[in-house]
Parts: structure tokens; C-alpha cells; sequence
């Protein structure tokens, strides 16, 4: 192949040019921060390649589960500095360190190889460019206030600064995003502020918030918010470069070391959060038939039984309680059949004629039983993870979704969860102090535990679940599963099979 | 349905009924799954012949092979079909001879059911329905409304239209290159709802065809909003659920007026259109190409800025703003202060029984106050929610505690005044750029009433229930006299009709939105950008 050979005689054509002009072999970092704009060009060995992209990849595992987690920014910095010291330290210009150089080449150099190996599908790109912004703005908010500006200043981006007069017309309503976003202390008086005004598509998440004064479509941003101006900047660039680079992937000129390690790379960076495979859901031995539901609720978390008891007032559930229920229902092991009957009779106040015309067919849709080819061929959708379940449509007016921990108040929440025998004042109080600090899932786990005290002691004692499947329950069906098995010790494993029944 | 049925349609593997909301029972409408596959498999051929023989073909001509297509599908020929779908022997005058500017403007003489009395009062009833999309639907200005230029565009043509038939079988992905195209198979198909879903990359009907599934994505669609009654119902008392009358069309009231704010002058979108959706809610379309080019995060934004309300049936207070109030809150305060005085404390009375005024006390702060609210309302029960309200100042004046706080008490005061006015949006209309929403101008099924769009310079006049029904339209066509002095240019059927006024705003509507981007494409132009793939 002439490709081969192109490479033997090392001609120099114009693109092999520019690498070897020396500017590009010595890559100067000015800064801390990179918005990798320019690819490297340098050579490295294949150890290296592998492992800085090994590292930067549970950098970015780990930030990930921080999000998953729900941890606040002020937690999830405290909770990657370690590990960020560890495989991927950077330090600013002002500290005396050696290494900066080579620390900001492995970070430069480890973020292009990962995007290599991460362009190739749409999700990788998309969940790529979401943890890498996250990184990029956790060492943001870290960097020394001096460097960040001398770094901001060197990205060119064009805001353009509103001028004395405006801020004056405009005082009343930009005074109050001000202090309503950082409190009394941070806001000294309105000349002394700086605006810059810029596209409101820009700043999204500072108009979201309603952090921001918007005028004809143009926001109005407070200096202090320069993070925000710049991480949009960076994920819509890297966002884009990731584009370009999935479009290039299928002519990158390579012989045959280096697909093998991004493949590698592309398929360990799999969510700590995977879908709950339909097959270890099942339960042997338990009924799960419609008409059993009601009796099987008891082993259900907050989050369903507040849908189950909302569907026994109302005889209906809104649009995403059905989605999530049903989908619980059929993590279950409960067939379409006998979900079919399930809402049908649950939905006792319509007539045939309406459930079978508006509510049939997106429970058969859930099911993957009717839609398009790749619904039915992927049987339909998974059940929902906490994780979703958390994040994904917050509930509105009416509607009973969602977590109980989260989107409930605490008066609310109390009421549900003494109805499901949560009594001890304890408990109760220990469940508020979790929702406080928004870990809904640990509030979520000590009413599991309060509720399975005994059998879980005995369990624990008696060595039948293994220390793993008594970690962290992060999925509904999770926890219907090690209820169910909890409580039915005694008749599931009579002869010690019960074992068996748990790897399953 | 006059179609002919293709009896060897074995039921494809084909999306091409996809239910949107409603589902339908698949033996009992065995019927329409075989029409829509048929529908299918002809469009797959017309692709194909499309495809081979050279674009040369004019648009017109496309239509007529896509149709001759399908009667050679169906074994018969798909003209006499047409000819007797529009050659109604009731309306001979309305037949439609396919001429350019005939698409909303039939024949003048008003020829008349002769048994068109009140009929019974269904929006579905296919003889009136038929005439209705012959004589009334505004098809010219509606295609312009979509495609932003008298010429057809991609705009229109690669535009997913949904129907719902009259048997619930929804036929989505639909599209059309002109209005007349459109009208034509409006009339064959007799939808009872039509919805309007993006614009695609790539034609919808030909989404199948192509190798790559990525290349079919949305690209553009009118931002929209829908605000919905029901969601009110746990602060109205006048009616619940579908039920709707003109005290709580209010609320709908305050929502336009405090959307409408936020869209005019926080983001700068100026072609906003309201319309009602024919029973107990609205829908609000902004057209402005800064709004159609939006991706999902982006509406997702914009959902959020707007979203005040937020939590389920049991978040208990649901609205807790941040101090001081962000200018967009403020102004709406300030917008719905004399609405929450009128249309809330008076006329809903949301506080007078002990239970609701229960809900009242648990949003307030300070215990002490509480207490003393709850002891004053319980010795004069059937107090009226003016005075409880106004109780709240009151007795704040008599609390003793020093840790009683006037800032929160006022807060607190905002905050219920939100929650009793401020929109509740249905937010996941907006977010989602392939969402489907009812198109404007067609018949509400339940009700028979008409979606019209609200004028925005008289909307605080606006009565749901004196929108005409269809019903109603039909009658006075038959009504109409015609004036001594005629005039040159004929009358158009809605004209005759009290659906005049609405038109005539969507088309001041229309004419707006195509002249802003008619500058747009002007300056185009001039950057030496080529226009000519346009159309």
C-alpha cells in the first residue's frame, strides 16, 4: 500500500509540514486551563498513551458518580481534589512545582486521546462532552483568581460591555439579580459592578436560574458570572470538535496499535448506573399476577407506593406516573398480560372503550410490544433507575412521580411514610436531615433498613446475602427485589437453596 | 372512508400508525391499519418513481403521481375518488376545480344544505366537518403561517402533519408541498384533528428511505406553550376538570398577559400568536426564526425562566422565590395584583371553607400568627376570603413574638399571590422540539367549537364560550345574504361567517411573520449566499 510507503520515505508533503515545524513540538501552556483547541503534536510512547488516558478516565468515572449522587459543587470539589492530585494534578503558574509542563501535557494530551475514543457514537460524544464540562468546570472554579482572568482574556470571546448609561436606566432590575443571586454582601453599588450584555442563548443556564436580567432576547451578565459565559463557551466548542472528530475517525491514518486501546477505553466507560437487565429482576417463586399487586406493595420503595396509593384513591395516574409505574411493574416480572389487567381494573372509573383507546397502547408501547422496529426489537423501555427517576421530569400540578424524597415536603413525605409503618421518630428525623443535604438516596436506604431491621440482621448473621448485594439500593426494583427476598427468607430457602435463588 | 381496501396489506412492520396520546384497540379498527399501510406502501413507491424519473417533474405533477400511485394500489383510479369527494352533491358550488387562488375561496353562491339546522352537538359530524375544511379552513394563510414565504419552502414541505381520524387511528408524518396538496388529502382523509409537529431534515414521508436514520431529525418548530384549566383546579371553585366558565377564564387571561411580557420583552420574540384550543385551555405559538431554531436545551430554558410553579399535588407551597424578586417576577406581580384582587379573591373565593383556609394558614410564616388567623376564622366560619386576606395584616400587627419577621410575612404574601395567579404551564409542550400540538382552526371534537387565536389587543374580552362552533358556522353561510352593491372581488365563505374577525387577525398575523422574514432572506441575498435550493 502507497500508504505504507508514504510513511518509509517520510516525505515531507504540507500536512506532514506543519508537524515538523518546531512551534508545534514545543506546545507552550501558558495556563492552567486548556480549552484544547490545538490537537497535540508531539511523540509519546504507547504506555503513555494508554495509561493518561487510563487516568483521565476515572477522573472522569468518578465525576460522573458525583453527579449521580447528587452532590453539591462544594462536595463534589472536596471529593475529587484527592483524586485529581493522584492522576491528573495541575498546578498554577504561581506554585514552585517542576512539573507543570508535563502535568499540562498529560492533561492535553490524555483529553485528545479520549476523544478519539469517544466520538464514535452520539451518546459517548454527548456523556464525553457533559463529564469533561464538568471537569472543566470543577479546576475553573478552583483556579486562582488572577490566572482565570489572564485565561479568560486570552479566549477572545466577544461580550460586549454595557455601558454606564444603560446600567443606570436599568439599575432597579439589575441590582436585584445581583443581590438575589449572591446575597447583600457581594453587591458594593452599580457603578462599581461590571455587565457585559450578551445573547441570551449564551448564558442558558444562568436564564434558567433566573439569575440574569434579559432584555430583547439579550442577558445582561454580571462579571461574577464569567464561569458560566465561559463553560457554555467550552462545551459548545467541544461539543463541536467532537463532531468534526467522529466525522474524520473512519480515515484516521493508524496501523494497528491503537484502535484495540480506544475500543478498550470506549467500552469501560460504561455509567456506574447501567439500565436494570430485565433478566436477574425476575423472582422465582413469588406470584406477580395483577390481582397480587396490592399484597406485593408492601415490598415496594416510597416512590411506587406513593403511585400505587395514588392509584387506589384516584383510579388514575397521570402520564409520567403511569410511565414510571408501569415500568417498575414490569422490572417485576410482571407481563404485559397481566399488566394489561392490572390498569384496566385500576382505571375502574372509564369504560372499556376509553382505556382501550387512549391508555392500551402506551402500555403495550412500554412493553415493546407495538411502535417502531427499534422499540419492539429492545422490548420496549427499561424501568427507571433512582437516577432517572431523580433528575427527569420533576413533578407539576397533579402529578404523583418522581421521588418521594426529593419532590415531596417533608409533612407530605412523614404522612406517606407512617402510613407505610415508618413510626419512629428517629427514623423520621433521620430521613429529613438526608433530604436537607439532598441525599435522597440514603434516606431512601434508612427506611429500607428501619423496615428490614430484622431480617437484615438475620441475614447478615446468618451469611446468606453476601456483603455486595447489600450495598447501596440505586434502583426501585433493587429494592423490590431484596425486600421481596428479605422478607420471604423463611419460605424461599427451606433447604438452603435460597442461595442459589440470590446469585440469580 | 371510500377507499378501497388493499386486502393483501398484511400488517406491515410499519410505524406508520404511531399513536401520539390516544391508542386504539388494532382488530377493532382493522379497517384503518389496512388504509394507512396502503398509504405506506404508496408512498414508498412514489418515492421510488420520484426518484427515478428526474426531478424534472413540476410540483403539481408529484402530487398527481403520488395519487395516481395509490388508486393503482387500490385497484381503482384515484381521480374518481377525488372527483366524488369534491364533486359533493350538496355543495356543488364549493367543488374544487384545482386553480391556484381557489384554495379558501369557492364559488359564490351560497348554496345550502337544505337540513343544516342545529344538528347535534358534536364537532365530528363528517358532513359538517367535510364542509368545514371545503369552505372555511383558512388553508392559504395557514400554509403561509407555516412556510414564512408565499412560495412553497422546505419550511412547509418537510413539516410533519398529524391526523387523527375519525375512528382514533392517528396517521403521523405526514407532509405536503403546497396547501392545495394539503387540502385535497384533508378532504379524502377527513381528520377530525390535524397536529403540527417539526420540521425534518428530510421529508417525513421519505424517512424510511434512507440509509442513514441519523440524517431524519428534527431541525425547526414554532416554540409553544399550553396552558391548561385543570391544572387550576385545586385553586378554582367554580368548576373542575373539562368544565370551563368565564370566571375562570380568567386565569387564562392573566396567563397571556404575563407570558406574553416575558416573550415580547425579556427574549424580544414578536410573533406570538394565542389560540384557544377549543375547551379549556390555550396554546401560544411563537413563529420568530430565533424561536423555530431552538434546540431542545434551549426550550428547555425558557420552560425554566418561566416555570414558577413547581412541585406536585404535594410539595405544599409551591412557590418560594429567591429575594429580591427577579424583574420578570416583579413585573408579573405587578401584572396579576389587580387580577388576584378581582378574579381570585372575589370571584373564586378560594379561602372560605375551614379546609382551604387550612391550605391558606400552612403557607404562611409564624407560628403565633397562625394560630391567631386560625382562632379569628374559626369563631366566624363563612368569612369570605377578602377579609381573610385582609385579616392576615391585621392580626400581624398584634403579633407580640420578637422573632416574627414583616420581611417574610410579605415574602410569604408574594408568593400565595403567585401561586393564585402566575401561569402553570404544561411544560413538557415546550421543551421538546418534536412535541405535536393541535394545529389552529380545526374543530374541537368534544365541544365543536373552532380553535381560533385569541387578538391580542382585545384578549381581555376574549369568551370561550362565544366562540363560534362549527355548527354555528355552517348555519350562517346558509344565512348569508348577499349585499345589494356587490363587490368585485367576490366574497370568500368565512366571510360570510363570525370566524371573519379571526381570520383576519391570522392573516395580519401571517403577513407580519413573512415580511420579517422576507427581509431576512433579502439580506441573504445580498451576502452572496445562494437561494436557489429554497425552493
Amino acid at each position: 500500500m502507497n500508504r505504507i510507503d508514504n510513511k518509509r520515505r517520510n516525505v515531507v508533503d504540507h500536512r506532514k509540514k506543519q508537524y515538523a515545524d518546531p512551534a508545534y513540538k514545543e506546545t507552550q501552556y501558558p495556563h492552567r486551563l486548556n480549552f484544547y483547541a490545538t490537537p497535540p503534536t508531539a511523540d509519546i510512547t504507547l504506555e503513555q498513551f494508554e495509561q493518561w488516558a487510563i487516568d483521565r478516565l476515572r477522573v472522569l468515572a468518578e465525576i460522573e458518580a458525583c453527579s449521580f449522587r447528587n452532590k453539591s459543587p462544594v462536595e463534589a470539589a472536596a471529593h475529587m481534589r484527592p483524586l485529581l492530585e493522584k492522576y491528573l494534578p495541575l498546578d498554577s503558574n504561581s506554585s514552585s512545582s517542576t512539573q507543570l509542563s508535563a502535568q499540562r501535557q498529560k492533561d492535553h494530551y490524555s483529553h485528545f486521546i479520549l476523544r478519539l475514543a469517544f466520538s464514535s457514537t452520539k451518546e459517548l460524544r454527548q456523556r464525553f462532552a457533559r463529564v469533561e464540562t464538568m471537569l472543566f468546570r470543577l479546576r475553573f472554579n478552583a483556579d486562582d483568581t488572577r490566572e482565570r482572568q489572564a485565561f479568560v482574556e486570552s479566549l477572545n470571546l466577544d461580550w460586549e460591555p454595557v455601558p454606564d448609561e444603560e446600567k443606570r436606566k436599568f439599575a432597579t432590575e439589575l441590582i436585584a439579580t445581583v443581590i438575589s443571586s449572591y446575597g447583600k454582601k457581594a453587591y458594593q453599588s452599580i457603578d462599581e459592578e461590571q455587565f457585559y450584555r450578551v445573547d441570551w442563548t449564551r448564558v442558558p443556564d444562568l436564564v434558567e436560574q433566573r439569575k440574569v436580567f434579559l432584555r430583547a432576547g439579550k442577558a445582561y451578565v454580571p462579571a461574577k458570572e464569567l464561569q458560566s459565559l465561559v463553560v457554555t463557551e467550552f462545551t459548545a466548542r467541544l461539543e463541536k470538535s467532537l463532531e468534526l472528530t467522529a466525522r474524520a475517525l473512519p480515515r484516521l491514518d493508524e496501523d494497528d496499535r491503537l484502535t484495540p486501546i480506544l475500543d478498550h477505553l470506549s467500552k469501560n466507560f460504561v455509567a456506574p448506573d447501567a439500565g436494570y437487565s430485565g433478566g436477574n429482576s425476575a423472582i422465582d417463586g413469588a406470584e406477580i399476577t395483577a390481582r397480587n399487586i396490592d399484597n406485593l406493595s408492601q415490598h415496594f420503595p416510597m416512590c411506587m407506593t406513593v403511585l400505587h396509593r395514588t392509584l387506589r384513591r384516584d383510579s388514575k395516574l397521570k402520564h409520567f406516573g403511569r410511565l414510571q409505574y408501569t415500568l417498575f411493574l414490569k422490572g417485576i416480572g410482571l407481563s404485559l398480560d397481566e399488566s394489561l389487567t392490572f390498569w384496566r381494573q385500576s382505571f375502574n372509573k372509564m369504560t372499556d372503550d376509553t382505556f382501550n383507546k387512549e391508555y392500551r397502547y402506551n402500555f403495550r408501547h412500554s412493553y415493546g410490544d407495538v411502535g417502531g422496529d427499534s422499540n419492539r426489537r429492545g422490548g420496549g423501555y427499561t424501568p427507571y433507575s433512582c437516577q432517572k427517576i431523580l433528575t427527569e421530569h420533576a413533578p407539576g400540578p397533579g402529578e404523583a412521580h418522581g421521588c418521594p424524597y426529593r419532590h415531596m415536603n417533608m409533612e407530605n413525605l412523614a404522612v406517606q411514610l407512617q402510613a407505610s409503618g415508618v413510626t419512629d421518630p428517629a427514623v423520621l428525623r433521620g430521613v429529613g436531615e438526608d433530604k436537607e443535604k439532598q441525599k435522597f438516596h440514603l434516606a431512601c436506604n434508612r427506611v429500607f433498613e428501619h423496615l428490614h431491621a430484622k431480617e437484615l440482621k438475620q441475614a447478615k448473621d446468618e451469611r446468606i446475602m453476601t456483603a455486595s448485594q447489600l450495598e447501596t439500593i440505586v434502583h426501585p426494583n433493587e429494592y423490590f427485589k431484596r425486600s421481596y427476598l428479605l422478607k420471604n427468607m423463611g419460605k424461599a430457602q427451606p433447604g438452603g437453596g435460597g442461595d442459589v435463588k440470590m446469585e440469580g | 372512508m371510500p377507499h378501497s381496501v388493499d386486502q393483501k396489506a398484511e400488517a406491515l412492520p410499519s410505524a406508520e400508525v404511531e399513536m401520539a396520546e390516544a391508542a386504539t384497540d388494532e382488530s377493532a379498527n382493522q379497517g384503518a391499519a389496512e388504509d394507512v399501510d396502503m398509504t405506506d406502501a404508496t408512498e414508498t413507491q412514489t418515492s421510488e418513481a420520484t426518484k427515478s424519473e428526474a426531478k424534472e417533474l413540476g410540483a403539481f405533477e408529484k402530487g398527481q403521481e403520488r395519487n395516481g400511485m395509490a388508486s393503482d394500489t387500490g385497484g381503482i383510479k384515484v381521480e374518481d375518488l377525488f372527483d366524488m369527494d369534491s364533486d359533493d352533491e350538496e355543495f356543488p358550488s364549493s367543488a374544487m376545480p384545482v386553480k391556484k387562488e381557489a384554495s379558501d375561496s369557492p364559488d359564490l353562491l351560497p348554496s345550502s344544505p337544505s337540513d343544516a339546522g342545529p344538528v347535534q352537538h358534536s364537532g365530528s359530524d363528517p358532513e359538517l366537518l367535510r364542509t368545514f375544511y371545503q369552505r372555511l379552513f383558512p388553508w392559504r394563510y395557514f400554509f403561509q403561517w407555516l412556510n414564512h414565504s408565499p412560495q412553497p419552502t422546505l419550511d412547509f414541505e418537510h413539516r410533519e402533519l398529524s391526523f387523527m381520524l375519525s375512528n382514533d387511528a392517528v396517521m403521523r408524518y405526514q407532509s405536503y408541498r403546497t396547501a392545495d396538496l394539503l387540502r385535497k388529502d384533508v378532504l379524502r382523509l377527513m381528520p377530525t384533528r390535524i397536529e403540527i409537529g417539526p420540521v425534518y431534515s428530510t421529508n417525513p414521508r421519505e424517512r424510511k428511505l434512507l440509509q442513514n436514520a441519523g440524517s431524519f431529525r428534527p431541525v425547526s418548530k414554532e416554540l409553544c406553550f399550553d396552558i391548561d384549566l385543570t391544572d387550576y383546579d385545586d385553586i378554582r371553585t367554580c368548576c373542575d376538570k373539562a368544565n370551563i366558565c368565564i370566571k375562570c377564564w380568567q386565569f387564562m387571561t392573566m396567563a397571556i398577559k404575563v407570558i406574553n411580557a416575558a416573550l415580547r420583552d425579556d427574549f424580544g420574540f414578536k410573533h406570538i400568536m394565542w389560540v384557544y384550543s377549543g375547551r379549556r385551555g390555550i396554546h401560544a405559538w411563537i413563529s420568530d426564526k430565533s424561536a423555530r431554531t431552538l434546540d431542545d436545551s434551549k426550550r428547555k430554558v425558557i420552560a425554566g425562566y418561566l416555570e414558577v410553579i413547581v412541585g406536585g399535588a404535594q410539595s405544599g407551597k409551591r412557590v418560594n422565590l429567591r429575594r429580591p424578586l427577579h424583574p420578570h417576577l416583579t413585573r408579573s406581580i405587578d401584572l396579576l395584583k389587580s387580577h388576584f384582587q378581582d378574579d381570585v379573591l372575589e370571584a373564586q373565593d378560594p379561602w372560605r371553607s375551614p379546609e382551604r383556609a387550612d391550605k391558606l394558614l400552612q403557607m404562611l410564616p409564624d407560628t403565633e400568627l397562625r394560630e391567631a388567623l386560625k382562632r379569628k376564622w374559626d369563631a366566624s366560619p363563612e368569612r369570605s376570603s377578602e377579609l381573610k386576606w385582609k385579616d392576615i395584616d391585621a392580626v400581624a400587627k398584634t403579633v407580640t413574638s420578637k422573632n416574627f419577621d414583616p420581611k417574610a410575612l410579605l415574602d410569604a404574601k408574594q408568593d400565595i399571590v403567585l401561586e393564585y395567579t402566575y401561569p402553570r404551564l404544561d411544560i413538557n409542550v415546550s421543551k421538546k422540539l418534536n412535541h405535536l400540538l393541535k394545529s389552529p382552526f380545526v374543530i374541537h371534537p368534544g365541544t365543536g367549537r373552532v380553535c381560533v387565536p385569541v387578538d391580542l389587543r382585545t384578549f381581555e374580552d376574549f369568551d370561550p364560550l362565544s366562540v363560534p362552533t362549527i355548527q354555528q358556522l355552517i348555519h350562517e353561510i346558509d344565512a348569508w345574504k348577499e349585499p345589494e352593491v356587490k363587490s368585485e372581488k367576490g366574497v370568500h365563505d368565512w366571510e360570510k361567517t363570525s370566524l371573519k374577525p379571526y381570520i383576519e387577525y391570522f392573516r395580519t398575523h401571517v403577513n407580519a411573520l413573512m415580511r420579517d422574514e422576507k427581509d431576512v432572506k433579502v439580506k441573504r441575498e445580498r451576502d452572496g449566499e445562494d437561494n436557489g435550493d429554497l425552493w
